[in-house]
């Protein structure tokens, strides 16, 4: 059984911002414009934090992409009163869109703010609704959503291997923000598997993890800066 | 013969009493049309909420909860007023509760519904409600909610009900209107002895029975911020803080409630001043206790010094949230302590204003709890400060005005101090308690042993 999971490596990451743009895109992500922006209610389920460390001149800034960790302990399941959101059996936490009641206690729960609410009904600019992407729900207004991992791409390279009668092959199932990432600092793949990349750089020195202390276990991995 | 004829030449304190129910001044009506507008108003509020979704407010990210989980637990906490208060007066057989019991306990029937209903305002999606029955997930401390609550609410009214039969009873028998109501709700009852024995039994066992109940209620609450990680919301000691405060406020209320009552029903003869001694001694005693909790509650995040924790501590103690944090400090703790504690202002003056600095300040430490907390997320995010919009504010005042409302509508159907304990003390407790004193006494040494 596959445990999937997410290695990002701070050294590689210089901020272009290309996986929250892939996201956005691949997910159907609302587009809220200014008005959202100014009131705190953006929906990004890949967010590029910026750190600024240091006073000018010796200023470092550092980038660190946060998707939904997809704890093997997520607090954020626990708390749902009507489980519309689980961990399935491959690790990956889960959001029922259309069972979701809206109390907003699993995104109070989550320690990393990666959930969010759909404040407003979702709305798209013109040019945007003929890419909406057809495998991935749009969500109604008053639900909670967040990165599911693109799941959608696990099904769909799931059924391909399927019917080519071979088993999935690691570049098979790629979110979007690993795959548009220009200088390959997201890495994916089953973290139990040996052969797979993940599972080797979640070992590495630098690996770390986001909270470690609070026990969430999280899937999403960083590989620490070297100076 | 009107029925305020057939009041006006009852003895004492069935006129007295039952009064209310007959007679209606204008006043009444000025004030029910002013409770009934604001609460269309809330309620037209949140029609513009149900079309719009949850985007009308002053919610962001992450600041999830705000004005309609704050009213949740405090609406909850007033609710304690009655039952728990009641209840411990006569586990406890304290003679002076007889004409305050009734006020209390309709509290807190009338005030839950209003504090239950505010999650599902709070809801994103509040139709699918039911989802919480058709999907239930157990772990869930918000389910565990629903159930305590569902519980409280069942148990206080059974327990508001109960003790009301034999009052029930007599207005049936008076004939008063409406004739079919009463004769409904006094289910065929007779004032015989056996009856009564009865009746006091079963009342006995409720009393001890909602005790637990209540005290679950708010401890849940407590556990719903603090079964999650958040800073400041993880903590121990949150489900007796809850409790403590729900009761702290529910004594404020129902003093507040006596005072009005007395007023406006000129009551003075049953609403004493040594009832509002006694509720002000009451008040002192969980003044001190809320102080002690916050205090211990506040010295352990400050002394373990974690980062996270630290920085929502002194956005309360120094930063942005020091202006209400401060106040309820004030309202909390020193307004009522000096007033609660001379005996001079313990008084229905001193005590209504330390009632209403308390649940001031109690509906402050609730939002205290919820929103700085809500703005220091561990990841240390760009915040938004959070600003309620007119309609969170208005649904607030159209639920304070509804509970209002209901609360006065409930005088006019229902004797407010309850008439037959009343007259049961003065038949029955001075006997009582003259013996309950004398058997605290030491016995005749030299008589027992013969």
């Amino acid at each position: 059984m596959a445990r999937w999971g997410m290695v990002i490596d701070l050294d590689r990451c210089n901020g272009c911002q290309a996986c929250e743009v892939a996201c956005r895109s691949e997910n159907n992500v609302a587009v809220g414009g200014p008005q959202a922006a100014s009131e705190n209610r953006t929906i990004s389920w890949m967010r590029v934090e910026t750190q600024v460390e240091g006073e000018w001149p010796d200023v470092r800034a550092r980038f660190v992409p946060q998707p939904c960790m997809h704890c093997d302990r997520p607090p954020c399941t626990l708390v749902c009163p009507v489980q519309a959101t689980s961990i399935d059996h491959e690790g990956i936490v889960n959001q029922i869109y259309a069972r979701c009641i809206g109390c907003r206690y699993c995104a109070n729960a989550c320690p990393y703010t990666v959930k969010f609410f759909n404040w407003r009904r979702p709305a798209y600019p013109e040019s945007v609704l003929p890419g909406l992407n057809p495998d991935v729900s749009v969500r109604p207004v008053g639900v909670v959503e967040k990165c599911t991992f693109c799941h959608h791409r696990l099904q769909k390279a799931r059924d391909a291997a399927r019917a080519e009668k071979r088993p999935l092959r690691e570049e098979d199932y790629v979110p979007a923000c690993a795959e548009s990432c220009p200088t390959g600092a997201i890495v994916f793949g089953d973290l139990d598997d040996p052969g797979h990349r993940v599972a080797q750089l979640s070992r590495d020195p630098r690996a770390f993890r986001l909270e470690e202390r609070l026990g969430t276990q999280p899937k999403v991995y960083y590989l620490a800066e070297q100076d | 013969m009107t029925d305020l004829e057939i009041v006006s030449r009852l003895p004492q304190d069935e006129r007295m009493l039952l009064m209310p129910l007959v007679r209606t001044t204008p006043i009444f009506w000025r004030w029910a049309a002013v409770m009934a507008a604001t609460t269309l108003w809330g309620a037209f509020a949140y029609s513009q909420q149900l079309r719009n979704g949850l985007g009308v407010t002053g919610l962001n990210t992450p600041e999830y909860w705000g004005i309609y989980i704050i009213c949740f637990v405090f609406f909850i906490g007033i609710s304690h007023a009655g039952t728990l208060i009641s209840a411990i007066l006569r586990v406890a057989n304290a003679e002076w509760r007889r004409s305050i019991t009734r006020s209390a306990e309709f509290i807190t029937v009338l005030v839950i519904g209003f504090g239950a209903v505010q999650p599902i305002l709070d809801l994103g999606r509040p139709d699918r409600v039911l989802n919480v029955v058709l999907h239930a997930q157990p772990f869930s401390p918000l389910l565990w909610d629903v159930l305590s609550i569902g519980l409280y609410f069942t148990a206080s009214s059974i327990y508001l009900y109960v003790p009301m039969i034999p009052d029930l009873a007599r207005i049936r028998d008076l004939g008063l209107r409406p004739r079919l109501l009463y004769w409904f709700l006094a289910i065929g009852y007779r004032d015989t002895k056996q009856a009564r024995e009865t009746l006091e039994r079963i009342i006995g066992v409720l009393a001890v029975m909602v005790i637990p109940i209540a005290v679950s209620v708010h401890t849940v609450i407590g556990w719903i911020f603090a079964l999650t990680l958040r800073p400041m919301w993880h903590s121990a000691i949150f489900g007796p803080y809850f409790v403590i405060g729900a009761i702290f406020s529910g004594i404020a209320a129902l003093i507040i409630a006596m005072a009005i009552l007395r007023r406006v029903y000129d009551l003075g003869a049953y609403f004493k001043d040594v009832h509002f001694n006694n509720m002000g001694l009451l008040l002192l005693v969980t003044t001190v206790l809320w102080f002690y909790f916050t205090f211990a509650e506040h010295l352990t995040v400050w002394y373990g010094g974690e980062e996270a924790e630290l920085a929502t501590l002194y956005s309360k103690l120094t930063g942005s949230f020091a202006v209400p944090f401060w106040l309820m400090v004030a309202c909390c703790f020193f307004v009522p302590f000096g007033l609660m504690a001379r005996r001079a202002t313990r008084n229905v003056t001193g005590t209504t204003v330390a009632s209403v600095a308390v649940v001031l300040g109690m509906w402050l430490e609730r939002y205290n709890i919820v929103v700085p907390t809500s703005l220091h997320p561990r990841g240390g995010m760009a915040t938004l400060h959070y600003v309620p919009s007119w309609v969170e504010l208005s649904i607030m005042a159209g639920t304070f005005s509804g509970f209002v409302l209901v609360y006065m509508v409930a005088t006019k159907f229902f004797p407010i101090v309850s008439i037959w304990e009343i007259q049961e003390g003065r038949e029955k407790s001075v006997e009582e308690v003259s013996e309950r004193v004398a058997a605290y006494l030491p016995d005749d040494v030299a008589a027992v042993a013969s």
